[in-house]
């Protein structure tokens, strides 16, 4: 057999406005090998992703295949190279049967002159479910399946589509992982060993046991560049965890200094807190203290950010929050209360992307810009004024839409939107600085240090590990929805990321 | 390129086939079959079977059939459109033009054409035209087909009066007529025609690749694009087969009155809309069917029908229409509701 790699990127640079994805990567795939690609949020794992499919194209760099150039423009183009994805958020139809979403617009020689042939079809799309296994039919209906067996589903549908090329196929696996239990992991790893036999694999995670279990040979990416190759056998987890994780940030980025000491009144209490995705949790913040909750991404933290919030019900346990029961039904009943909430998808949930900066700030507290019931338009002026200026939103005027604002201001303004609030006593920040360029993310910083001092408790549910060591007064691990540890972070007696991670993994 | 898959079938158990059985090809759309507007249509005749027996008497069923057959053939067209998200409000004005065009095809009191059964080509041909301006508008120009086909229904409005010429022109085809009027084989002509576009309406949602795309296009237009799937294409022709049956459907209505009229679609955008609606085919389109659509059109036909037969008023008539269609639809739709209760 041809012994030319199956994909080849060589010396790729990507870039959007304000950040460098990817920094000169080169890598390869070969034929049948299982191809770990392993990186925090952030390191551009899915920028890389989207290149090889086509969905994003190359500032630089060369990509080949089986040895010659090609130029993706598109999913369907890269289909017809033999590469195919298995998308994070899952992109089968519910409304049609189990095998035309195997075969979706590849139908070939099961539909002829645009009429389809439904016991060919089915026998078709019968002979890729059943590589994948699990008892799948093609006849049967997508809608009744369960999460994990869809997925099975998107994996025979990839293996379809890259079925098209002349070559054995390569399938992108993008966090397949992150959303299965255990036992369903167990399966998917039988079917990427079956796939082997017949495909190159390239698995994406950012869990590090399931890469070295998995995979036959695995990349290390870190802030856009891959910064190391390795053999799953020849290379210890601590050895990975440095690669992935790097060298320090200089202490300034997280303003350490401007770290004070909690206050002595505890403000925030949970107690045997439980909920869908976490058990019996319990911990405290106290006034002017940040406590940074870290786990790997489905630990269950995001939710407990929001079971506080009241955004999702919870199974048992109190809140009190000053010492008086927070048991918020709405997040407008926990807004009323003094809590405030800044979503990780700042996109959907945060900021009314067509409305201005300004209508933004005041959306929570519109009574901070009235007299009476009604608005005050020269008090709204010149609070939102005020805010731009403190905050130093890059903005042309108060006007502008927030949508035309980079991340960073937006973010900003979505924070700044709680400031406005006196009556503020916690504050939970889900992964505030996720897409941030670097300049943003230390001013996001610098807010979260100036609304600790004030003597907000906040809880902090960080993008990256050193994020959650550096703002932190004390780091909570989280591993499948339960607190494993606790540890106190000070400046200049930060806890050790290994130690951290120890607990996450 | 499936040989090389077949050849490696894996070691693993491989599940049972279920190949050929029609139960399991059945069992595999759970929503094929339009049951909650099937209970509504039933829960019409149990209420009938005490206010007027009649309803169920062979002349009524057979009057029932006619008055359905020209708003089922409207509606099997239309399926397609909002199967695939959009809506097409034009029936109005497309068939004031193809009834227009018709008549003066036909042998009548104008001219001198006459085109016997290629009326029946010809009429489609002027609804598919309007459809497929109709069409490349939402698909090229990114208009919203709500806006696109109030816009075309002006259109054929306009083509119909200009045709009209102030005196309604007469079909004197009276061979064409009676096809379309007289009994063949017991059951008029129009309703052969209304069951024959049924039948290709759900050869073409179960069998082609534009039927099965419709239903692609509407569950998702990001992953039709992603599957490389034509949705532009497949999109504009949607409109074309609503505005081609469409044109049908005022051939066998002009045939039927024997006048070239206007008017011959004004009432049915309610008929058609609210029957696809209360059949249970989503505006938002991807569910739903040609199956569906025709039972929700039969329960507003047989709404209207019963209210004669009930002895309802004429002057409340319609508001009473209006009503009765609310709560079908809400007992129509009470199990989607239910369904995006759970998904939400």
């Amino acid at each position: 057999m041809n012994s030319a790699p199956a994909l080849e990127l060589r010396q790729v640079s990507k870039s959007f406005p304000g950040v460098r994805a990817l920094k000169d990567v080169s890598l390869e795939v070969r034929q049948h090998e299982v191809v770990g690609l392993i990186g925090e949020n952030g390191a551009g794992k899915s920028t890389l992703l989207k290149i090889l499919t086509g969905i994003q194209r190359p500032d630089s760099g060369t990509m080949l295949a089986q040895n010659s150039e090609v130029v993706l423009r598109g999913v369907t183009e890269a289909n017809r190279r033999g590469i195919a994805m298995v998308f994070q958020e899952q992109s089968l139809l519910e409304n049609i049967t189990v095998g035309e979403n195997v075969l979706l617009g590849n139908e070939g020689e099961t539909v002829q002159h645009g009429i389809y042939h439904w016991s060919k079809l089915n026998e078709r799309a019968q002979e890729y479910l059943d590589i994948v296994g699990g008892g799948l039919k093609a006849e049967a209906p997508t809608h009744q399946l369960s999460f994990a067996k869809r997925q099975m589903v998107e994996v025979a549908k990839a293996l379809a589509s890259g079925q098209r090329g002349s070559h054995d196929p390569v399938i992108l696996l993008d966090e397949p992982t992150s959303v299965l239990e255990h036992e369903e992991i167990q399966t998917l790893f039988r079917i990427v060993r079956e796939l082997r036999k017949r495909a190159s694999v390239v698995f994406v995670s950012h869990r590090l046991e399931e890469v070295l279990e998995i995979c036959d040979r695995v990349y290390v990416m870190r802030d856009g560049e891959v910064v190391g190759e390795c053999v799953p056998s020849e290379v210890t987890m601590d050895e990975m965890f440095s690669m992935m994780v790097g060298r320090e940030h200089h202490a300034g980025y997280y303003h350490e200094s401007r770290q004070l000491e909690a206050r002595p009144e505890v403000r925030l209490e949970v107690i045997n807190l439980s909920g869908r995705s976490f058990h019996n949790v319990s911990f405290t913040i106290a006034q002017g203290e940040v406590v940074s909750l870290m786990g790997v991404q489905e630990s269950g933290r995001e939710d407990i950010g929001r079971a506080i919030f009241g955004a999702i019900p919870t199974t048992g346990g109190t809140v009190r929050l000053d010492g008086k029961p927070l048991e918020p039904r709405t997040p407008a009943d926990a807004v009323s209360k003094g809590v405030g909430y800044i979503p990780s998808e700042r996109k959907v949930d945060g900021a009314v992307l067509a409305m201005s900066v300004g209508e933004n700030l005041t959306l929570a507290h519109p009574d901070r810009v009235s007299s009476g019931p009604f608005l005050n338009p020269a008090l709204e002026k010149k609070t939102i004024k005020s805010w731009i200026e403190t905050l130093r939103v890059k903005t042309p005027s108060a006007e502008t839409p927030i949508r035309n604002l980079s991340g960073g201001n937006q973010q900003k303004v979505v924070l700044a939107k709680w400031l406005l609030d006196p009556e503020l006593k916690l504050l939970i920040l889900d992964t505030p600085t996720r897409g941030l360029d670097v300049g943003a993310k230390a001013d996001v910083y610098a807010l979260i240090r100036d609304l600790a001092a004030k003597g907000l408790a906040v809880l902090l549910i960080a993008d990256t590990l050193e994020e959650g060591i550096s703002m932190s007064h004390r780091v909570l691990t989280m591993k499948d929805g339960r607190i494993t540890g606790e540890m106190a972070s000070t400046p200049g007696n930060r806890p050790h990321r290994t130690d951290v991670l120890e607990k996450m993994v | 390129m499936s040989g090389k898959l077949s050849t490696e079938r894996p070691t693993q158990p491989a599940p049972k086939q279920t190949k050929k059985s029609p139960a399991g090809w059945m069992a595999a759309y759970s929503d094929k079959v339009p049951f909650a507007a099937l209970i509504v249509l039933l829960m019409i005749v149990l209420v009938m079977l005490f206010v007027n027996p009649s309803f169920l008497s062979g002349n009524n069923i057979r009057a029932l059939a006619e008055q359905s057959a020209v708003p089922v053939v409207v509606a099997v067209g239309l399926t397609f459109v909002i199967l695939m998200g959009g809506i097409d409000l034009s029936v109005a004005g497309v068939m004031a033009a193809a009834s227009l065009s018709s008549a003066l095809l036909l042998a009548n009191d104008r001219n001198t054409l006459s085109l016997g059964l290629w009326v029946i080509p010809a009429g489609c041909a002027v609804g598919a035209a309007l459809g497929l301006l109709a069409g490349l508008s939402v698909s090229i120009l990114r208009v919203p087909s709500f806006i696109v086909t109030i816009g075309t229904w002006q259109i054929g409005l306009g083509i119909g009066l200009l045709l009209f010429g102030g005196k309604p022109p007469r079909v004197l085809d009276n061979g064409v007529r009676d096809l379309a009027n007289g009994s063949v084989a017991g059951v008029a002509g129009v309703v052969w025609l209304a069951v024959l576009v049924v039948a290709i309406g759900w050869f073409v949602q179960t069998r082609t690749r534009f039927g099965r795309y419709a239903y692609v296009i509407g569950g998702s237009e990001e992953t039709a694009l992603l599957s490389g799937i034509p949705v532009r294409k497949y999109r504009t022709l949607s409109f074309v087969v609503a505005g081609a049956a469409a044109g049908l459907a005022a051939v066998m209505a002009t045939t039927r009155t024997g006048v070239g009229d206007v008017g011959i679609g004004g009432s049915l955008l309610f008929t058609t809309i609210a029957g696809i609606v209360i059949g249970g085919t989503l505006l938002t389109g991807g569910r739903g069917g040609v199956a569906h659509s025709v039972v929700g059109v039969i329960v507003i036909v047989a709404i209207a029908n019963a209210m004669v037969l009930g002895g309802v008023s004429s002057y409340i008539q319609q508001a009473v229409q209006g009503v009765v269609v609310l709560v079908a639809a809400t007992v129509a739709l009470w199990r989607s509701r239910q369904r995006l209760r759970v998904v939400k």
